[in-house]
This record gives structure tokens, sequence and C-alpha cells, in this order.
């Protein structure tokens, strides 16, 4: 437990904490969630990126995921600590870097895992997330729009470094960050 | 054959617009003079005075306007840096500082007006400062003449009249996301942070005192001082603005102190009434339970002032929903509720500001979702005029006030022990409070944070007015506590406001970031939003994101539902808007930056000349029930999108001309409000169908549902007109205004070329589509040669977004909108009697009535076949225009121009409109010879 806690820069408490919520979201009580166990959850189920997010903790391929996985990918949601912003650059990157949570927001977008946002992901995206108020074709523009202005490549999709850069006014550490277990 | 014939003609289309002389030439030649309207503006005082010597009242409606274009404009323009035609340094200067200018957190003007003319005094003496010395000044003349000071801050005036309108200003433009963010933090220093500097500064003072420091005058016990530590250690809003409105701090380090500063004020006016009692009472009569009822009392004043708050942002927010034929007293509504929640808090001794804050920020959503675009901009700029105005005289006062020396008794040890000790307990409050709070908070305050909260904490009218409001026979030491009290108050808004700046920029602060948010980051600070609700979940646990997504589940669930106007409702989406806002502003930018506003439509337009390829041919297969049906659906969309740009860009570019009409001739509300319902009902009648069409597949619903809204659109648009236009026509009183601005905007024209850039574009549009309507007649096929990628829809549409409309693909595409002809003439009317009103120049009207009639006439000759025989039971269209347009609905481009050229002469000349169609051919082959 404390060499996992070293990686993933959780404390004892957090660590337990979140133990006993893994523990009583595996219903099957296996040592493992899955995906139902995760939709279980009401909340998550009418959040519009909900299944987005339950796939983010499965790596591909897998359809459990077991504590340690669990951990990981909550772990980029922990706040950045004072102390941390002026640690040495030489160690692994923390998950819970900007530069992490960005990439898991990116992820998100970008189903086929090509480093890519297209258009199509976008809409995807676009689509769960604005309800039917806004036609396909309304829609459509936005995408478009969107990806023209991030877009410095002329590929017509954000990459990673488009991604990076069109939020770097943005205060993502604060906006990717929670404040669960003090 | 009609597939290809349409084809060439899709692609001869935008040849023909390059070939029409003013066509390519005007284009950016609008947005050029609009860019020399920009650098046009410094001069603006010398032709405007002639100008408006000239022309009168219509002319003075364009003056009005140029301030509102230009900062906006300027707006739009400063965001790229490489921008050609910079505004003039006075521009900018002058207009970046009106008080509408986003500036602050809160969005909030202080007393510009008057000292920013003088730029370098201002950079560095707050506004505040300078009024207060203004004050002094005139105190001191009228103090010199009179041997008496005559006047002074009254309490009851400042609480009654002063301070609601600058309360009610920060509530309604406050940043309500940044706020309920930090609203822990805000609570806790309000608070938390008031209580600990009543009581350490109360009893710091009577310990100086009991030590014998003080004067032997200052004849006061510790509840005394306890009274004059509560009135003189809440910070103050109305100075707290004032001051860090210039300085520009981030945004989160601005709501914090701000904030504290409004909502404190339950707990100032908790303790001195309690204090005031207290003394009153004499300390020989307190009991244990007066303690209790003091504590209880907190609750119940700031629970109850919110509640309070509340419950009138509730009403308001439902009474603008129903608004929609009275729109002219809809600003009226939000200032009167606010204001009676303001009084009706006071009434009952809750906590007044809290009532109107609250108010503010929970109704902003709902009331401005709610009413309409002008009551929009008349609240926004009331609301800011009124603070503006109440701060100007709070600070003058407050100067003029101070002369007054025979209220004055001065206590050395008094006013420094005073002045020392809010200093530091402020300091040690807020160090104190900030380490248990960075405990809880997401982004601690670093020091630095700290250092301005504490340094910001500046004392105001609001301790002025209460302690000029203590009884003398029962507080002794009244005098001393006025003095101390004033000078306290000098010395912050004075000494703290002017170094407050320097302060922040050696200490480094991080300074607030405007930018207009880009629709990337909206888009992807939404996703957050919605990954950290998720991850709360999944953590399970309930923190503020969960809160805040529960909420807006709610929100979105039964209060918008309640309190929303449907068409609101379904319009509102956060990224949506952030599109719009970009586009127009991108529309701006188009002429200098070739054009980003094109690109956003460019993948759409492959599918959309597919899909009117196709809609061709099944059109011409079949009945054309099934398929119209289909691509109607696309059509409807894309015109509910143009329908929306309209209204967005009308609405921000000719609303403050039009404002000014509004209020200026009374008697063209009546037919200017008709037309507007007219409108709006349109709106909503597009909405609706759209939805119809969302939800069914047959064309059975369809045509019922478009039975249906014509029944409403035309009972509703019945009232003031017949339904022959020419009835219409004939009868409004606004067609006398259009024919004698014509006159007017002959010798006004070139100025109002340089004033603004859309409209030109509209007309340039217009000429194009005419230019091209007439070798669509007369089949003569332009040349294909030059052809840049052919147009989008978007760009054929809507006159900003690109001038090489053609008619071919009008007709290949749009003859599948189904538009009831009776809506249509609905819009028409609406339209060109608003903008006629409303536009005093004539031969602009025509030219913005005929680009605003042009997506939906095109629509017509398709809904002839369809939905003429339905019309002519219930509807009188005009003969002629029904004939040719029936007659010639096969072969749709001549029906078009029937269809098109009418509307369009009945804005220019109704004369003409009355004669019958032969002359209307003859003015089109006139068209056609003039280019």
């Amino acid at each position: 437990m404390g060499s996992r806690a070293s990686t993933l820069l959780l404390s004892h408490s957090q660590i337990t904490r979140l133990y006993s919520r893994f523990t009583s979201l595996d219903k099957g009580e296996n040592g493992t969630l899955s995906r139902e166990d995760f939709q279980r959850i009401p909340e998550l189920a009418i959040n519009p990126l909900g299944d987005r997010i339950i796939n983010a903790f499965f790596s591909e391929g897998e359809d459990q995921v077991n504590f340690r996985g669990f951990m990981r990918t909550l772990a980029h949601f922990r706040p950045i600590e004072d102390n941390e912003k002026s640690k040495d650059q030489n160690g692994p990157e923390p998950l819970n870097s900007r530069s992490n949570k960005l990439h898991f927001a990116f992820r998100l977008y970008d189903l086929d895992k090509d480093d890519k946002i297209s258009r199509d992901e976008l809409l995807q995206v676009l689509r769960m997330m604005v309800g039917v108020n806004i036609s396909d074709e309304q829609l459509g523009s936005i995408a478009d729009r969107t990806i023209q202005e991030a877009d410095q490549d002329g590929d017509s999709a954000i990459s990673f470094a488009e991604f990076v850069k069109v939020l770097e006014k943005v205060d993502v550490e604060q906006k990717m960050s929670i404040r669960f277990l003090h | 054959m009609a597939l290809d014939k349409e084809g060439s003609e899709t692609e001869q289309g935008p040849p023909a617009a390059l070939r029409v002389p003013p066509g390519p030439s005007v284009r950016p030649g609008g947005f050029c003079r609009a860019g020399a309207a920009w650098r046009g503006v410094g001069e603006r005082g010398s032709w405007q005075c002639s100008l408006s010597l000239q022309k009168g009242a219509a002319c003075v409606a364009v003056l009005l306007q140029t301030p509102a274009l230009c900062s906006r404009g300027w707006e739009m323009v400063s965001q790229p840096a490489q921008l050609p035609s910079e505004p003039g340094p006075p521009t900018g200067a002058a207009f970046c500082r009106l008080p509408w200018g986003k500036r602050g957190s809160a969005g909030r003007a202080g007393p510009d007006p008057i000292f920013h003319l003088s730029r370098k005094v201002t950079s560095v003496v707050p506004e505040s400062c300078l009024l207060i010395l203004l004050g002094l000044g005139l105190g001191g003349i009228v103090l010199a003449v009179a041997k008496k000071a005559e006047y002074q801050l009254e309490p009851n005036m400042f609480f009654l009249f002063l301070l609601p309108p600058i309360v009610l200003d920060s509530g309604y433009f406050m940043p309500s996301r940044l706020f309920f963010d930090n609203i822990g933090s805000i609570l806790t220093y309000a608070v938390v942070g008031t209580l600990w500097n009543s009581f350490a500064t109360g009893m710091a003072l009577w310990g100086l005192h009991q030590a014998g420091l003080m004067d032997p005058g200052v004849k006061a016990e510790l509840m005394d001082f306890l009274l004059f530590g509560s009135l003189i250690s809440a910070v103050d809003p109305v100075a707290v603005l004032a001051v860090f409105e210039e300085v520009h701090v981030n945004e989160t380090l601005f709501i914090i102190v701000f904030g504290e500063s409004l909502l404190n004020d339950a707990v100032t006016v908790v303790l001195y009434k309690v204090f005031n009692s207290f003394v009153e009472l004499g300390p020989a009569h307190i009991h244990a339970m007066d303690y209790v009822k003091g504590v209880v009392s907190f609750f119940l004043v700031s629970l109850g002032g919110t509640a309070v708050g509340l419950l009138f942002a509730f009403l308001l927010a439902l009474i603008t929903r129903f608004t929609k034929r009275v729109r002219i007293i809809e600003p009226l509504f939000v200032f009167l509720l606010a204001y009676v929640a303001y009084l009706a808090a006071e009434m009952v001794s809750l906590s007044s500001i809290l009532a109107v804050t609250f108010c503010g920020i929970c109704c902003k959503k709902y009331v401005e979702a709610n009413i309409s675009q002008k009551s929009r901009t008349t609240v926004k700029y009331t609301m800011k005029t009124l603070a503006s105005s109440s701060e100007t005289i709070i600070f003058m006062f407050l100067g003029i006030s101070a002369v007054d020396t025979s209220k004055w008794a001065w206590d050395t040890t008094l006013v420094l022990g005073t002045l020392l000790f809010i200093l530091l307990f402020r300091a040690v409050g807020v160090v104190l409070q900030t380490y248990v709070l960075n405990h809880f908070r997401l982004i601690p305050l670093d020091r630095i944070d700290q250092v301005v909260m504490s340094y910001g904490g500046l004392r105001g009218a609001v301790a002025f007015a209460l302690v000029i409001l203590l009884d003398g026979a029962k507080v002794k030491a009244k005098d001393y506590f006025v003095a101390t009290t004033i000078v306290v108050v000098f010395f912050t808004v004075i000494v703290q406001g002017l170094t407050i700046k320097p302060l922040v920029t050696w200490l480094k602060v991080k300074r607030s970031d405007h930018h207009k948010p880009t629709l990337n980051e909206e888009l992807h600070e939404h996703a957050f939003d919605h990954i950290l609700a998720a991850v709360e979940d999944i953590v399970g646990h309930h923190g503020y994101h969960y809160w805040r997504d529960k909420w807006e589940q709610f929100d979105k669930k039964y209060l918008s539902q309640l309190l929303m106007r449907k068409s609101a409702y379904r319009l509102r989406d956060e990224i949506w808007d952030v599109y719009y806002k970009l586009n127009i502003r991108a529309s701006w930018l188009e002429g200098t930056r070739g054009g980003p506003l094109a690109l956003p439509s460019m993948p759409s337009r492959t599918s959309m000349s597919e899909s009117s390829v196709t809609n061709l041919l099944r059109e011409s297969g079949s009945g054309a029930c099934l398929d119209l049906q289909v691509i109607d659906t696309v059509r409807s969309r894309r015109d509910k999108e143009d329908a929306v740009m309209h209204h967005v860009l009308r609405g921000s570019l000719y609303k403050p001309r039009r404002r000014y009409k509004a209020s200026y001739s009374r008697h063209f509300i009546s037919p200017d409000k008709q037309e507007r319902q007219d409108k709006e009902v349109f709106r909503q009648n597009m909405k609706r169908r759209l939805e119809t069409f969302k939800s069914t597949k047959h064309n059975v619903c369809s045509s019922k549902s478009k039975a249906r809204l014509k029944e409403k659109g035309r009972k509703k648009s019945a009232a003031p007109f017949s339904n022959h236009p020419l009835q219409y026509l004939a009868a409004a009183p606004v067609l006398v205004m259009v024919s004698s601005d014509e006159e007017e905007s002959n010798s006004s024209e070139t100025e109002r070329e340089d004033d603004e850039g859309i409209v030109f574009i509209a007309r340039a549009t217009d000429e194009v589509l005419q230019g091209k309507k007439t070798p669509g007649s007369l089949d003569v096929c332009p040349s294909p040669c030059i052809i840049p990628p052919s147009p989008t829809l978007a760009e054929k549409e809507l006159p900003w977004k690109g001038d090489q409309a053609d008619l071919a693909v009008y007709v290949s595409s749009e003859t599948t909108k189904i538009v009831p002809v009776d809506m249509q003439k609905a819009w028409n009317q609406s339209i060109s009697s608003l903008e006629s009103i409303a536009s005093p120049p004539g031969i602009e009207t025509g030219a913005q009535h005929k680009r605003f009639t042009c997506p939906v006439l095109e629509e017509q000759p398709q809904s002839a076949s369809q939905a003429m025989p339905e019309q002519s039971s219930c509807f009188q269209f005009p003969s002629h225009v029904s004939k040719s347009s029936r007659s010639h609905s096969d072969s749709s481009p001549d029906g078009i121009e029937q269809q098109e050229l009418q509307p369009l002469m009945a804005a220019e000349e109704p004369s003409r409109v009355v004669s019958s169609a032969e002359p209307r051919w003859l003015i089109q082959f006139n068209r056609a010879s003039h280019l």
C-alpha cells in the first residue's frame, strides 16, 4: 500500500477511503469493478459524459478494473499541492499534473486513440453535452468552428498539443481537481 | 435534365455574383469602411455636430448609436493584434472605458465619466479619491459662503436611494459561477471575519480607553466601543468596488473581497442593531436572553434577507416570463421588484443588502432569457448608470459631509488607535481564516493574496451613514466616533486606494486575464464540469460539483421550465451562445482577416449541395411530400439558425438606435410592439415547427402543424392590419416615416456608411441578389470560369457570410422550405415596419428589409405548390403574387423573383406595389439594366 501511495501520491487516509468506496461499489465482491458496477451509480447514469468517464477507468480490452486501476484513474483529480509545484522535475510526472489532467480529458474525446480529436469524435461529445435543443447542423458548425479554432497544423483535427495550447489560459489545475478526501 | 440545369446554375452562381459590379467590391469595402468608422470615431465630435444640426432627430439616433457600436466594435476588433484598421488611441481610450465596457469581474464601472477625461490622473488616483476631494472642495466653498455646512450625507437618503442601485448592480452582474465557487470562503470572511473585526476592534479600543490613553471627553463604555467597532469594521462594498475595479486583480481575489463586502452587511446590521439597543438599554438592563436574541437575530436577519431576495427573484423571473406583450415595461419590473425586495427587507429589519444581492444574482439568468434584447440593454445601461451615479454622489457627499466641523470631536488616540486596529485585526483575521480555509480550498490563497485581501478592506459610506445614525443622546461619544469614522473612511479610500495599485504591481499579484471564452474553452470546461461531477459520484464524495450538478438538474427540470419562456428555454445553450458570439465577432473581422466565418460551414457545404440536388430530383419526380419533409428538416434548422443569427446580429447592431426611437416617439411604440409580437410569434412558430419536424417523419403531421401555426400566426398578427399587405401598408403610419426619412438619408448617407460596416454588407448582398436575379430570369447563363468554392448555404442566406449568393442554389435548396405565406407576411411586415420605425435612413431601411426578407421568401415557390390551396381559403394573398407564384411554381426562378420583388418594393416604395404586375417587371428590368 505504501509504495502505491508514493507513486499515486495519495495519502493513507485517501486510499483507505477510496478502498471502502471501492468495495461498496463492488457488488460482485470479486475485487474488481465492472462497467455495470459503475453504471449503478445513479448520478452517473444521468451524467452526459458518464459512459466516457466509466470507460476511462478501463484499460483497453479489459472489462474489469481492480483497486489499483481505480486509484490510478482517480489520482488524476487530486489537486496539485503547493509543495509539489516546486518539486524537482526529474522524477516521473505525477498523475495529477496539469498535463496528465488534460490528457485524461483529451482521451475522453479521442475514442480511436489516434491522439487526435477528429470532427466526428468532437461531434459525439458535443451531442452528448448539448441535449436535443440544438440541431445536428448547428452542432456541426460548432464542431467545425471548434476544430478550426484549435487546429494549427491544418489536419482538421485537434492533436493533444493543440488541445493543450488552446486551453493554456484555463486554470486546469483547478477545474480538473476535486477536493476529495482530506 | 432539371438536375443538370440546376447543377450548372449552382456552379455559375458565384461568378454571377462576382461579375455584378457592386458585388465583389462592396463586401470588402463594407468592412474597410467599417474599419474606417472606427478610425473616424476620433473625429466624431466634429461631424457629429454638423450632422445633428442638419438632420435633426433621425440623425441623433445615429449618433446615439455610434458610441455603442464603436465600443462594441472596439471590443471585438481589439481581439486580434494584427488588425489593419486599428482604432485610433482616442477611440480606444474613450470607449473601452465606457460604463458598459466589460471591466472588472463584476463588469461594473466606477464613476468614470467624470474623471476619465484625464487618463493620467486616473491611472494613479482612483476616482473615489478624486470624488471625495472634489466633495471636500465643494463643501469647503459652501461652508465659506454659507458659514455653515448645508449639506450632509443623510443616512436615510443613503440607505433608501443611494445604496440599492449599487448593490443591485453588483448583484445582478455578479459572476455567479465564480461567486458560488467561492461561496464558502466568502461567507467565512464575511461572517467570521466581520465578527472578529468588530469585537477585536471594540475591545482593543475599550482597552485603550481603560488604560486612560484617551481624552476624558470620550465618554464611552464597553458597549459603545463595541458598537463603534461593529460599524467601523465592515468592509464597504462601494469603496471596494470603486478601488478594486481599477486594480484588476484576478477574479478569485476580487470576488472574495467583494463578496465579503456585500455579505457582511447582515453581520454589520445585526451587530449594529444589537449593540445599539444594548447601549440604549444601558449595561445594567441586559440579560443573558438578550445575547441569545442577538445570536438568533443574526440568523434571522441574514437568512431572512436572503429569503426575501430569493422570493422576489422568483417573482421577477415569473413576471418577466409573461411580459411578451408589454416589452416596454420589462426593465421597469426588474428595477421595481428588486427595489421592492430591498424595501421589504429593510422594513422588516432584515438585511436589505443581502436581499437585493441575492435577488440580483438569482433572477438574472431567467430574466435575461425572458426579456427582449432591447430590455436587456436597457436594464444593463440603466443599472450601470444608476450605480455609477449613486457611487459618485456617495463619494462626493462623503467629502462634503466631512467639512462639517461642528460634528467633529477629535481625539488623536481614538483615531490612531482605530486606524491601527482595523488594519491590524483585519490582517490577523485574514491570515487566520485563510489558514483554516486553505485546508478546504481547492486552490489555496497564497500569501500575496492575503496581503491584498487585508489591505483591500476598505471602509466607506456605509460606516459613515451608520455612525451618523447614532443617537447622540444615548451614545455620548458620537462626535468622536463621527470624526474617527470620517478619518478612517478617508484614510482607507484615499491612502489605501492610492497605494493598492502600486502594491499589487509590486507584489506581482496575478492580474485578471480578460479574454472572451473561446469555443474550445467553453466546450472543454463544460466537459471538465461533467467529468468532475462524475468523478465525485464515483468517489462517493458529495462535494461542490455534486451539488452544482444536482442544482443544475433541478434547475433544468423545474425552475427553468417554470420561469423561462418556452422559446428562451429551448434556445438556451451556453456553447451555442459562445458560438454565436464568436461568429458575430468574426463577422466584424472577416473583411480584414480572410474570413474565419466562412470556414466553419465549409464541411456542410458538400452535404448541403448534395441534399439540394437530391431534393430537386425527388421533387420533380414525386409529389415531393416525403422528400420535402426530409429536406425541410435540414432547411428549417438552417433557417432557424439564420433567424437566430439575424436576431442576434440585428439586436447587437441596431439596438441603440431602435431604443432611442422607442423612447423618442411614443406613438410609434404600439405598432412597434405589435410587430415585435409578430416576430416573436414567427420565431416561436418556426421553433415549434422545427420541433414537430424533428419528432415526426410524416408529412401529414407537418402540414397539420403548419396549419396550426398559420392559424396562430394569423390570429396574432391580424390586429393592426388586414390581411392584405397593401391595406396594411396604406394604413401603417410607419411609411410616412420612411418616405420622409428617405430625403434625409440621401444627404447623410456617406456618414452613415462610415458608421456601419454590417449594414453595408447587407446591402451588398442585396444588390448581388438583384443582380443575379436578372440573369436567372433572362436565362443568361453566367460563364462558369471564375468559380470560387461554391458558397455554402449560410453564405448565401446570411448577408455577412458571403455576398456571392446566387439564385440558382436558392432555388434548388430552398424550394423545399415550407413557410406559410401569412407567416412570411407577418415576418416581412414586422421586419419592414420595425426597420422603418427604427432606422431613420430610408435607403438603409430598404436594404435591411430586403436582406431579412430574402431567406424566407425564397422558400415561397415550393410552398406555393403545397401550401397554396390551404392559403387561398384562409387568407387573401395579393392576387398577382399568388397568380405568379402558382404559374411559376414549376419554373421556380421566375416565381422567386416575383415573390422576392414584392416585399422589396413594399418596403422601398409602397406606391409601386399598388400598381399592377407590369411596373414591377419594369422595375426589375430597370435594375437589370443598372447592372
